[in-house]
């Protein structure tokens, strides 16, 4: 075999197993969706079979084989929010939307989809838009979730808004708390991180609000630099998250006090994060 | 060489056999549906299902897809294994009354009711067709797409494959492609006809034009004559 012909390519794209989730998530963060065009040029140039690569493609939830709408709706259709009429929230939205589940809207507006359990069963129903959090929803807050959803949810009031709610972390290494109540940010004690860029080393204090991308740095961090997030307490880098789902960065994890784990984007500007509470306690 | 026993007969199997063919190999009958030589084991019906080990703590597995390991006790018929293997069928009857392999296993293995909520599919999802394709035919045209109850069996994209051959493989393997004889009662879960002694088709007028499998049939050979 001859290495260099794989040389243009990128590294994970050399047909090894488990590559293939990576190219697909590529192609997804890339389009928004899967592309049958984009599929079978990835048949063609790694050889992988396209049986295997549509089969993979259709199974996960993550991906989806038509193009999305600008947001994403999915509504919890889990055992938690099941019995707390999460169904009837469902329908409520489908009629509002006049789509299906699964289905996107004819102005490519919206895509609503259903889920199973997004792992925050206590505040169910959960119906979560373009990936903010909205617990408890009854039938008749559909109508103002979704307009707000037009109106664009990234651009929220901290102060008014229910749907931001104060996260507690910690450092996934020494566990020490990141929380730097002399420093508040939103009103709130600011999680306080070392960041390092371009031989520039200081301190961030990001906004501990889930929904709020309010930061104060030490250094003045350029867009869409991808920065190396460290822990003050024990100096290790935090490390270990996924790939941001936007943009494809690597994430950097924090543990939420009460369970469970959030990670957020480490380039500057981008909005990913990611919560995922399946390990929380709720009191 | 691996020493374990089976059915209480102790032997020594190559690293690697599995528990189906080491039992074969001693002439335990294992019945299988998902498992065909010549194709990778799958391990998707769970008919083989064997027992490892006695007491509470057995555990038990599949042993198309079980490598010997040494030591171990199987049991290839104990109550358990029966009790499950006849509730596997039950639920196969459930998905596919339909399937003369599958109508052919409930009477070799006295399954007489079939209590959960009657279905007709076409597909048990056993992969044959997919490996068939694949390992032998060598064009890999068709494969599993979807989860859960979603999961199908097809060509990506549902297009017209350029890879099949239309060789057919994958319709000789198929269990569900074997249709039962329908005559008596189509709708009935089971139709368990080839299992009685007298085959219910004696007792209707007409018989010659029926859809059955018994070929030559007594039966019908009596009333010819
Ligand atoms: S007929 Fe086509 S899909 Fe079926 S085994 Fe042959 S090549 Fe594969
Ligand atoms: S189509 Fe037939 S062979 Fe293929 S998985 Fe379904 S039942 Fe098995
Ligand atoms: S059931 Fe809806 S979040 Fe768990
Ligand atoms: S034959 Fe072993 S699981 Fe199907």
């Amino acid at each position: 075999m001859n290495p260099s012909v794989h040389t243009d390519s990128k590294p994970h794209e050399e047909g090894r197993a488990g590559s293939l989730i990576a190219s697909l998530e590529e192609i997804q963060a890339r389009y928004g969706y899967l592309p049958q065009k984009a599929l079978l040029d990835l048949h063609k140039r790694t050889g992988s079979s396209l049986v295997d690569i549509y089969g993979v493609a259709t199974f996960y939830r993550a991906f989806s084989l038509k193009p999305r709408g600008k947001h994403l709706i999915s509504v919890c259709l889990g055992t938690a929010c099941h019995v707390n009429r999460a169904p009837v929230v469902a329908r409520e939205v489908e009629r509002l939307l006049n789509v299906k589940a699964g289905e996107t809207t004819a102005d490519r507006e919206f895509t609503l989809e259903t889920v199973n359990c997004l792992g925050a069963c206590a505040l169910g129903p959960v119906v979560v838009v373009d990936g903010h959090y909205f617990p408890a929803v009854t039938t008749s807050r559909v109508g103002d979730i979704l307009q707000s959803a037009r109106v664009g949810l990234n651009n929220v009031k901290v102060e008014t808004d229910e749907r931001v709610f104060p996260l507690e972390v910690s450092c996934a290494r020494c566990n020490h708390s990141l929380m730097d109540p002399t420093h508040p940010i939103d009103g709130h004690p600011s999680i306080r991180v070392t960041v390092s860029f371009d031989n520039q080393h200081g301190w961030t204090a990001l906004s501990c609000l889930y929904g709020s991308y309010n930061v104060a740095s030490e250094y003045e961090i350029p867009d869409d630099t991808v920065v190396n997030m460290f822990c003050p307490h024990c100096h290790a880098e935090l490390l270990g998250g996924g790939s941001c789902m936007e943009c494809g960065s690597p994430m950097v994890p924090m543990i939420v006090r009460s369970g469970g784990i959030v990670q957020i984007c480490t380039r500057r500007g981008c909005l990913g994060h990611m919560l995922d509470l399946s390990g929380a306690i709720v009191h | 060489m691996i020493q374990l026993t089976i059915n209480g007969l102790q032997a020594s199997f190559e690293k690697g056999t599995t528990l189906l063919e080491a039992a074969r190999f001693l002439g335990f009958p294992i019945p299988t549906l998902c498992h065909m030589e010549g194709l990778s084991p799958y391990g998707a019906c769970r008919l083989c299902v064997v027992q490892i080990g006695d007491g509470p703590g057995a555990k038990l597995v599949s042993s198309c897809t079980y490598p010997v390991e040494e030591g171990i006790r199987v049991r290839t018929a104990s109550s358990r294994v029966i009790r499950a293997r006849r509730m596997i069928i039950e639920l196969l009857l459930a998905s596919c009354p339909q399937s003369k392999v599958i109508q052919d296993l409930a009477s070799e293995h006295g399954v007489r009711q079939q209590r959960f909520r009657q279905e007709h599919e076409t597909c048990i999802l056993c992969g044959l067709c997919v490996r068939m394709c694949e390992e032998q035919m060598a064009a890999g045209a068709i494969g599993f797409r979807g989860r859960g109850e979603h999961r199908t069996i097809g060509t990506p994209f549902d297009i017209t494959s350029e890879k099949c051959r239309q060789c057919g493989g994958c319709i000789y393997v198929c269990p569900t492609c074997q249709l039962r004889c329908t005559y008596t009662a189509p709708e009935k879960a089971i139709c368990g006809g080839c299992a009685n002694l007298q085959p219910p088709c004696l007792e209707k007028e007409r018989f010659d034009d029926m859809m059955c499998f018994m070929e030559p049939c007594v039966a019908c050979e009596i009333k010819k004559n």
